[in-house]
């Protein structure tokens, strides 16, 4: 390293590998359902996918983790995004093709996918 | 996508409860769950719960698993990493709630700690130097580097009020700027992680979980003084801090942020390892220093402090690590930061090794000011088997005892001096109703004795009569006079040793016969050790009500001191015995008692 601009630059980019090691302040929590029946349902992939969209689009400030059963595993897998409000929306029959749109619309933009949600599918 | 990571602690105390195997065993079934790419574990320095460890912590859910075992690590990766559901028997019980978990901060344990020297430990990999940047590490450097001038670092560590962390209090500021106001331009930057406190491990926790911030500070400080060598004399009990500090030593030189022209300022600045051999000693700066210049560790006479006349004849300034790991802190956050923590004299925090009787176990970093009781029941725990507290011992063999009634005095190195014990390098051992004070004493002295370097006579002589008389009256042959005797010897020590070792010898006497006389004097008047610990003054007796006659307490004794007919009483014959206690636990009917 030779000037300070480096060791700022290198900081930086360090930052964000260490991102997820911070108790609660983060701005988006993802949660995919991965008990029995979320994998056997293809909980996997999705996680995957959630995952590799999340790295391409630098989201440090955004959580990917599982969870438990939630108890509809008709509606499997499920995948809960919590936003920084507590608010949570419920996305139901996710699969990996479904995740770059939720990625794009809801946890960048703000906007939850409508159709995606458990509130659509249920009727 | 790195989603998770789980950090193993890797400090001294969680490696020697195994957890090399169980960072192992992540490694490998993580790899086996196919887990590899998108979870990372960590290998860190110590979280401060030692009596819980080994410790893991998995985030981002923050989860704290405490006394993991390798075989549980196969469950944690099934049930919390692939699954999402967290392994709650596992857990420290304090982070549990119904259907969350809680964060550590609001744990007993950590609510009123602050961490700044410990600030990374526990955080980062310190095998690592880039997460020691990614947590701002080397920006404290680069700031006074192209920021500030060597005298404006000076004027901000002498605003922050910081005081050094080895025991003496000294004002680090103030001992910076008589090493910097030195002519010549050979001068020296040592780092003192000699440790030596029996039940102490402030530095070594540091060393281990952060060792690039002591690098920092000492080229920090090297800059404000004008030097361009540092030495870091470790002792070499302290295998896996020895093995951290050359790995981050050679990481911060192939970074560029040690050696030649750092970051491009033209500022040259490197640091090389000493080892000690353990000697006590050599924790004093003076000897410290004849040391590493491959002499004898034996004490100069000050003056000439080291500030005019140190490492090779050169001015040097001398830190404990606790010292250096709050500079980087100090010139980042600025001196006001640091001033606004602790109280009017003894400002930021300090670090503390709580051992002895008491539930946990560990390291903790409090404001200045916070109260021994704070410290001892909430943080601490409070004492194990609902015993009672006695005293508190601080400042290892230079310290003092504290009683119970002075439990809620604030903590700074005023008021420990006021009441007869020291800060201290930060070893805090906690004792109950059934550790014998005389005994305690004799304890640290017998340390002091065989560690007096028997440069000067007072300590060398002084303090081997003062262990002789403790001897007599432990073993009840002393007679009052030997109480006074005793303190006298004590007056005259603290007065004219050569250093601070023989200095302070004398404290875990006087101290202990500040608040507990009426110990010693059971001792020497009646013969008696009220808390049963001193073996020559301790008889052991059957109850031939509650014998059964069962001989197994005879059976047991190694010295055949117990006789008796099967079925009937059995008697214990105080000449022979040597009160090892084996037919008190043997005897299930509690006929046994002593005295």
């Amino acid at each position: 390293m030779k000037t300070i601009a480096e060791l700022q630059a290198l900081r930086d980019e360090m930052k964000e590998k260490v991102g997820v090691r911070k108790d609660g302040e983060y701005r988006m929590r993802i949660l995919v359902g991965m008990a029995t029946c979320g994998i056997a349902a293809g909980a996997r992939p999705v996680l995957s996918a959630f995952m590799k969209e999340i790295e391409t689009r630098k989201l440090s400030d955004v959580v990917v983790s599982q969870t438990g059963c939630i108890g509809i595993c008709q509606f499997e897998p499920v995948v809960e995004i919590y936003d920084s409000d507590g608010t949570k929306t419920t996305y139901v029959h996710v699969t990996p093709e479904k995740v770059p749109k939720i990625v794009a619309q809801h946890v960048v933009n703000g906007n939850p996918v409508v159709e995606y949600t458990i509130g659509a599918n249920a009727k | 996508m790195v989603r998770s990571h789980v950090l193993v602690c890797g400090g001294t105390g969680c490696h020697s409860s195994g957890s090399d195997k169980i960072f192992e065993s992540f490694e490998s079934e993580l790899a086996a769950a196919g887990l590899g790419e998108e979870v990372k574990v960590i290998k860190t320095g110590c979280f401060g719960l030692c009596a819980l460890g080994p410790v893991v912590v998995v985030y981002p859910e923050g989860a704290f698993y405490s006394q993991v075992k390798p075989e549980d690590v196969k469950e944690i990766v099934e049930e919390h990493l692939l699954k999402g559901r967290l392994v709650k028997r596992l857990l420290y019980s304090e982070t549990v709630a119904e259907d969350a978990i809680l964060s550590l901060d609001n744990t007993n344990f950590y609510r009123k700690q602050k961490r700044v020297a410990l600030r990374n430990c526990g955080v980062i990999d310190p095998e690592n130097i880039n997460e020691y940047i990614a947590y701002d590490g080397y920006m404290a450097l680069a700031k006074v580097l192209t920021e500030m001038k060597p005298e404006d670092v000076i004027k901000e560590i002498t605003a922050s009020g910081l005081r050094g962390r080895g025991g003496g209090g000294f004002p680090t500021g103030k001992k910076w700027e008589f090493a910097a106001n030195q002519p010549g331009n050979e001068k020296y930057v040592c780092c003192n992680a000699d440790e030596g406190d029996p039940g102490a491990f402030m530095d070594r926790s540091v060393l281990e979980g952060d060792p690039h911030c002591i690098l920092e500070a000492m080229a920090i400080a090297g800059y404000a003084i004008g030097a361009s060598h540092g030495y870091i004399y470790v002792r070499a009990e302290y295998p896996i801090a020895v093995k951290r500090l050359k790995i981050a030593i050679a990481q911060a030189r192939e970074a560029g942020l040690l050696g030649e022209n750092i970051l491009g300022t033209g500022f040259n600045f490197d640091i090389d390892l000493r080892l000690g051999a353990g000697a006590f000693v050599c924790g004093e700066e003076t000897a410290l220093l004849n040391s590493i210049e491959g002499k004898r560790g034996d004490p100069r006479p000050r003056p000439p402090f080291p500030a005019v006349k140190g490492l090779f004849g050169k001015p040097t300034i001398i830190n404990n690590v606790e010292t250096y790991a709050n500079v980087p802190r100090i010139i980042l956050n600025g001196a006001e930061w640091f001033a606004s923590m602790g109280t009017e004299k003894s400002k930021g925090t300090k670090v503390f090794a709580l051992g002895g009787k008491i539930n946990h176990t560990g390291l903790v970093e409090i404001p200045m000011g916070t109260t021994l009781r704070e410290i001892i029941e909430e943080i601490g725990g409070g004492i194990p088997n609902g015993k009672k507290f006695k005293a508190v011992q601080t400042g290892g063999p230079s310290g003092g005892c504290i009683p119970a009634q002075y439990l809620d005095v604030p903590v700074d190195y005023d008021n420990l001096t006021a009441i007869g014990s020291i800060m201290g390098s930060g070893g805090m051992i906690v004792m109950d109703e059934d550790n014998c004070m005389v005994d305690i004493a004799k304890f640290f002295l017998e340390f002091t004795v065989d560690e007096s370097c028997g440069k000067c006579t007072p300590c060398r002589v002084g303090i081997r009569r003062m262990l002789e008389i403790l001897d007599k009256i432990t073993s009840g042959q002393a007679e009052m006079e030997d109480i006074d005797r005793l303190e006298n010897l004590c007056y005259f020590i603290k007065e004219n040793a050569l250093c601070g070792l023989g200095q302070t010898a004398p404290n875990p006497v006087l101290s202990t016969l500040r608040y507990f006389r009426d110990e010693y004097e059971a001792h020497v008047i009646e013969k008696r050790c009220p808390s049963g610990v001193c073996k020559k003054l301790l008889s052991y007796t059957s109850d031939p009500e509650k014998c059964k006659g069962c001989t197994l307490c005879a059976r047991n004794c190694p010295v055949n001191a117990i006789t008796g007919e099967v079925k009937k009483a059995h008697v214990i014959d105080n000449s022979k015995c040597i009160k090892c206690g084996a037919c008190m636990d043997s005897c299930k009917f509690g006929a046994i008692s002593k005295r």
